[in-house]
């Protein structure tokens, strides 16, 4: 039955050949219809055609910001000039996310037809895939599969003799988040520090090498060769009126049934979660959501009936982002994960503006105090007017949506910070300074085996006369008596 | 420093390696970045001397290869141990207690993240995502996957690693 409902909802388009394929062997791409929509297209399209198709998909880019993909297209088109370059967005930075790993790993040949369809209709004849160096086995399989597809003529000179050229080639990231930004990748990819620019100017206009660029993420360069296989109307036909198609989601965290899920475009939350995801893990309550990563922001059970599309996560203060999903039960704490995701931005901020270089440490520095117990009623405040200047101000993606986890946080849990600066406690008990460990007077069997582990000493009691007691004054909270308690009558408040 | 004939021996011929690496870039400021994984690769870090060659053959100043190298987080200045112990501290292995196992793997090895072991055995590291989220909590050694670590898992992992270091080894390695 599990099975069934997990299956249910799903609709694989992009991940269609992932697991299913090998890979490794070109043929086998080619077998499931493979290559054949970049044939038709190199043969019987012109440039513009190919355009207006995918206009008429509605495709969105999946890396993020759901740009339309064919407004993209055309002003790289629009562009004059000799050279002109794609570039397939495999940064993958967001931490918990594996989406695009898993396509570049499981169908390389679907990301290189997008890529050859793409630089057919804005005429470039060069393509980079910029991947992470932490994900080696994706390295080698879309250099192998390039390698196979230039065997075969499918890439490099003249491609089915139509007389279009493209060759395409892999380059390495080195650990940096912020290269995941489009200007940023260009320096990454020129050999340089990968730190940001103001755009305009756009990199449709100047980009890579000062050259028209279009950068599109690995999922949207996966869905053009379908588009073309099955007809923009059929894309099209998915998803919601603003939202076309298929989304890959990475599932992860307190959930029963984690991995790749892919669901057509405004399905529920909830249904991802229960009916997919199969519900909280150890029967515990569910408590939010976070999508869009360090960009993105966290949804509460009261709003999991929203439909997921770039639109209504963006009225919820979150974001699609590249699609990683992961999922917290009660036992986890909001103010916690503001203070990770800020620590994240805070350590990739590339340091080159100041708002995003010093706003988020700053930012980071309050909830910090928060979650050791330091907080003061006006923190609550000053961290709102610092997200504001650090979104306005700064100047790439990074910094202008780094304030977003803790926007968020505050908008739906606010009174978990309140709980940790007034009554200096964290409800969920994650915060180790704000907790109490106590013991439950009629589980205890005055074993005395917690007084015997207690590090400092802060356990008294009379053997074989129960309760103990815990003097809160000398205890370190480290848990040690909990974990040992035979009787579990240890309780963690 | 004076070296002793079979370390002066390897350091040769890790810089023959070089060289011919660096053919393939010559002038080619471009190809920074991959020329640095490639040296990398083959001395294990990046020291002054690697990142001078470097600047000479791709024509870049060696200032900017320094300021390439300390950007990217994967580049490294100092030698790293023989077996590398990355904890991924991603959003999925964070929730599932990612912290207390890296917590818990400073106490047992007594070093910080990013530092060496004094016997040069072991370098504690911490990623941001390895892609392997619905296995989290995750912990990498060498690149191999281990898939939801605990802490109680810390002691066999880090004994089965010492044992496997061959002792004549280890002593040609120290200087
Ligand atoms: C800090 C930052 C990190 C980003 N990381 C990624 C990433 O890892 N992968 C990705 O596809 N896009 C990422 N983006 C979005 C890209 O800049 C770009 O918008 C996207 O690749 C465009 O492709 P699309 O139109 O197909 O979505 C990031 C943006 C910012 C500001
Ligand atoms: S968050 Fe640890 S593998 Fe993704």
């Amino acid at each position: 039955m599990g099975q069934k409902e997990y299956l249910k909802n799903q609709q694989r388009e992009v991940l269609q050949n992932c697991g299913l394929i090998n890979p490794e062997n070109i043929r086998e791409y080619i077998a499931r219809d493979g290559y054949q929509a970049m044939g038709r297209v190199l043969t019987s399209c012109q440039p513009q055609d190919v355009i207006e198709q995918i206009k008429k998909s509605g495709l969105r880019g999946r890396g993020g910001g759901g740009f339309p993909t064919g407004r993209k297209w055309e002003y790289a088109a629009r562009a004059v000039n000799e050279d002109k370059y794609i570039i397939c967005n495999g940064d993958e930075g967001d931490p918990g996310a594996f989406m695009d790993r898993s396509v570049m790993e499981g169908d390389p040949h679907a990301v290189l037809e997008g890529m050859v369809i793409a630089g057919y209709a804005i005429g470039a004849h060069r393509g980079y895939i910029y991947v992470r160096a932490e994900y080696p086995v994706a390295v080698e399989r879309m250099e192998l599969a390039i390698k196979q597809a230039r065997e075969l003529g499918l890439v490099g000179k003249n491609i089915f003799s139509s007389g279009f050229d493209f060759d395409i080639e892999v380059r390495l990231g080195a650990g940096a988040f912020v290269c995941g930004e489009e200007t940023a990748m260009l320096n990454s990819i020129a050999g340089k520090r990968g730190e940001p620019r103001p755009r305009p100017p756009f990199p449709a206009v100047a980009g890579l090498f000062h050259k028209p660029t279009v950068i599109n993420n690995v999922e949207t360069l996966a869905n053009v060769g379908r588009i073309f296989l099955k007809g923009p109307e059929y894309f099209a036909g998915i998803g919601t009126e603003k939202s076309k198609g298929t989304k890959v989601f990475a599932l992860a965290g307190k959930i029963n049934n984690t991995g790749l899920i892919e669901v057509p475009m405004g399905v529920t939350l909830r249904s991802i979660i229960f009916d997919i995801g199969g519900g909280i893990q150890k029967g515990r309550k569910f408590k939010a959501v976070l999508i869009g990563g360090p960009s993105g922001g966290c949804i509460p059970e009261d709003h999991l009936d929203a439909p997921i599309d770039y639109d209504s996560l963006l009225k919820l203060g979150a974001m699609m982002g590249s699609g990683g999903l992961i999922v917290m039960d009660e036992s986890d704490c909001m103010v916690d994960i503001a203070k990770f995701f800020l620590e994240f931005t805070q350590d990739e901020s590339c340091g080159k503006c100041t708002p995003c270089r010093v706003g988020t440490k700053r930012m980071h520095e309050i909830l910090q105090r928060i979650t050791i117990g330091e907080g003061k009623e006006e923190d609550i405040s000053l961290l709102k007017r610092l997200a504001e200047d650090i979104r306005k101000s700064s100047l790439c993606g990074l910094g202008q949506t780094a304030p977003n986890p803790v926007l968020s946080t505050l908008r739906f849990f606010e009174e978990e910070y309140l709980a940790h600066i007034r009554d200096k406690h964290c409800p969920a008990g994650v915060c180790s300074r704000l907790v109490r460990f106590e013991i439950i007077p009629e589980k205890c069997t005055a074993c005395s085996i917690c007084a015997r582990i207690c590090p400092v000493e802060a356990i008294s009691g009379e053997p074989k006369k129960p309760p103990y007691f815990i003097h809160q004054g000398i205890c370190i909270k480290c848990g040690a008596c909990q974990a040992k308690c035979p009787f579990s009558a240890i309780a963690k408040i | 420093m004076t070296m002793c004939n079979s370390c002066q021996q390897d350091a040769e011929e890790k810089y023959a390696e070089l060289k011919k690496v660096l053919t393939k870039y010559h002038n080619d400021p471009e190809s920074l970045i991959v020329a640095l994984h490639e040296a990398q690769l083959i001395f294990g870090y990046l020291p002054r001397d690697v990142q001078i060659h470097i600047a000479e053959a791709l024509n870049v100043p060696i200032s900017e290869v320094y300021g390439v190298v300390t950007f990217y987080s994967l580049f490294s200045t100092v030698p790293k141990g023989r077996n590398k112990i990355t904890v991924c501290m991603g959003t999925a292995c964070y929730v599932k207690g990612a912290g207390d196992i890296l917590e818990a793997l400073k106490e047992n090895l007594k070093i910080d993240v990013g530092e060496t072991t004094e016997d040069g055995v072991f370098t504690l590291e911490s990623a941001r995502c390895v892609g392997a989220c619905s296995l989290a909590p995750v912990v990498m050694v060498n690149g191999e996957v281990h898939s939801e670590f605990t802490a109680q898992d810390i002691p066999e992992l880090i004994r089965g690693y010492r044992a496997a270091q061959d002792p004549a080894e280890k002593r040609s390695d120290l200087h």
